[in-house]
């Protein structure tokens, strides 16, 4: 267990063919008031297939601009986002996202949105009733199936979220916070769902998620990049080894939870610093 | 919550408002002593002899052939400029303003022009009712789309809509209260501009706003009895028709705050 976190600098050889991956991305963003704000500046990094990543930054570095980008949103300034090596070029049903709000549709109901997802992505009707019910059952919704998505509870509507964003077998989930508004302890039930899904399913999905949350990103990632200040860069990336399912008490998460807090926390001074000199 | 106390407590409040109308009435009637303001009861038995001699059923369904007309062309016809004006920049920024120019136009305007282009005719009529209700309907589609939550557009394109599905599936789905919003406008505007057109297209074209036409020396109180046909036929459509359907949509999506 010596060995459980890896830095930058000792960074072992990257994987063959990533599943993700940004070159050189640079996301430039207009404001209202025609301001051109730089949200990523030439940021570089992989994502193997399989990988659970959690990315941590300071508010504004550019995490949901450049999981935009990976949603096939927002198309990138300059440089690449790949996945499997080819350019992304919009959203496809390889790829589903997790946003912070669970943005379930009001006109249906809770089994209706898990269907439509399956329905876009071309699952015959016939198959779409079982596998959205199973889906359900897999977030503990079953009985709920029917129930409009403003009568759930928050982490209620996020677990369908979370669903319907799987029930249509993507490759890669990408996640905008989507703990980010709840409670501790809907928030502890989710992460445990989503670990349990990500280590359950076979040939493993590929999870990219952005957080604000340094034991969030301890507990769930085989590796949590930090961000720095806007514009984001990559300033350090942290492997996380350890066995799941992770125990914030376990001493060796506990190191690792304060590293990143220390260098997350210097870079928040460092940014709040900038702003104010200018 | 039971059915009738479902009703008392739907129907309880406008029907109180209704009945102190009517005694407002009464009252305004009795001390003006007018043949220009007749009593309730007058109004009402004015109101039955136009039921037994078939006039007032017979000018009711005329209306309402017209207005279904009407109300249809104008909804179908307005939901679909609506939404060609949201899906192409260039048509919107080209007719919107014609569409916001014909409805700030008032609807009577229309009639002279209409009876010039297609004679004193049911044409002519239908024409006006049209005109007077398919921009708000297409305005209203129009709004509608445009303020759909981007966050919905965002989840429908990472759950796969593209293009037309994206509109099938997520963008007019979630534009519906807001379109249900334009209905109601629409009709309102379908019902005045078809009075004023029957009322002033007289020629034999009998209907309920030709019932309120000076020139045919009609009594007061038939006129009064007409009036009040009209009153709640379009409070009764607006109400229970579109007023139901709306809340139904809004109860579903959890947008309307139960009292
Ligand atoms: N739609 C947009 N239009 C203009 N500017 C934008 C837009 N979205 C983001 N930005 C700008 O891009 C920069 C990065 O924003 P982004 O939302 O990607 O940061 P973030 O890391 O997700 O922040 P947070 O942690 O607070 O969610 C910010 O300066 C923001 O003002
Ligand atoms: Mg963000």
């Amino acid at each position: 267990m010596a060995d459980a976190i890896h830095t930058l600098a000792e960074r072992p050889s990257a994987p063959a063919e990533p599943k993700l991956a940004l070159r050189d991305l640079v996301v430039m963003r207009r404001t209202a008031s025609g301001e051109t704000i730089t949200a990523t500046d030439r940021l570089t990094f992989d994502v193997a297939q399989g990988e659970f990543v959690c990315l941590l930054g300071p508010s504004g570095c550019g995490k949901t601009s450049l999981l935009n980008v990976l949603a096939g949103l927002v198309m990138p300034s300059s440089g690449e986002a790949l996945l499997d090596g080819r350019p992304i070029t919009g959203p496809g049903p390889d790829r589903a996202v997790l946003f912070q709000e669970p943005a379930l549709f009001p006109w249906l109901s809770v089994l209706g949105n898990v269907e439509l997802g399956l329905e876009l992505t071309g699952v015959p009707a016939s198959a779409r009733r079982d596998i959205a019910q199973r889906w359900l059952a897999n977030v503990l919704l079953e009985r709920w199936a029917d129930a409009q998505p403003h009568e759930l509870s928050a982490g209620m509507r996020q677990r369908a979220a979370l669903a319907r964003a799987l029930a249509a077998d993507p490759d890669v989930l990408l996640g905008d916070e989507p703990f980010g508004a709840l409670d501790a302890q809907a928030r502890e039930l989710l992460q445990r769902e989503v670990q349990r899904f990500w280590v359950g399913s076979d040939d493993r999905k590929t999870f990219l998620f952005a957080t604000h949350n340094v034991r969030e990103a301890t507990l769930l990632a085989d590796r949590v990049l930090v961000m720095s200040a806007a514009p984001g860069r990559l300033l350090e990336e942290f492997r996380i080894h350890a066995p799941r399912p992770r125990d914030l008490d376990d001493v060796l998460i506990a190191r690792v939870v304060s590293e990143i807090h220390t260098l997350l926390m210097q870079e928040v001074d460092a940014s709040v610093a900038r702003e104010m000199a200018r | 919550m039971s059915r009738a106390r479902w009703l008392a407590e739907e129907l309880g409040p406008p029907l109180a408002g209704v009945v102190g109308l009517i005694a407002i009435w009464a009252i305004v009637a009795a001390v003006t002593d007018s043949a220009a303001i007749p009593s309730p009861s007058v109004v009402w038995s004015a109101f039955l002899d136009g039921i037994r001699d078939g006039s007032l059923p017979d000018a009711a369904i005329k209306t309402l052939i017209r207005l279904a007309f009407s109300f249809v062309v104008a909804v179908v016809s307005g939901t679909a400029l609506g939404l060609a004006l949201a899906l192409n920049g260039f048509a919107r920024r080209a007719i919107r303003p014609i569409v916001v120019a014909l409805q700030i136009t008032p609807f009577v305007a229309w009639v002279p022009l209409a009876v010039i282009w297609f004679g004193a005719t049911e044409r002519a009529v239908v024409f006006v009712a049209i005109v007077g209700s398919f921009p708000s309907m297409a305005l209203a589609t129009l709004q509608a789309i445009r303020q759909v939550p981007p966050l919905y557009e965002r989840a429908g394109r990472t759950l796969g809509a593209r293009g037309w599905s994206l509109y099938r599936k997520v963008i007019v789905p979630a534009a519906l209260p807001g379109v249900m919003a334009g209905l109601q406008q629409a009709w309102g505007f379908a019902w005045k501009a078809l009075m004023a057109g029957e009322l002033i297209v007289a020629a034999a074209h009998a209907g309920l706003g030709h019932l309120l036409d000076p020139r045919r020396g009609a009594s007061v109180p038939t006129l009064f009895a007409a009036l009040a046909v009209i009153v709640v036929i379009g409070v009764a459509v607006d109400y229970l028709l579109f007023g139901q359907l709306d809340r139904r949509i809004r109860r579903r999506r959890g947008l309307l705050v139960e009292t």
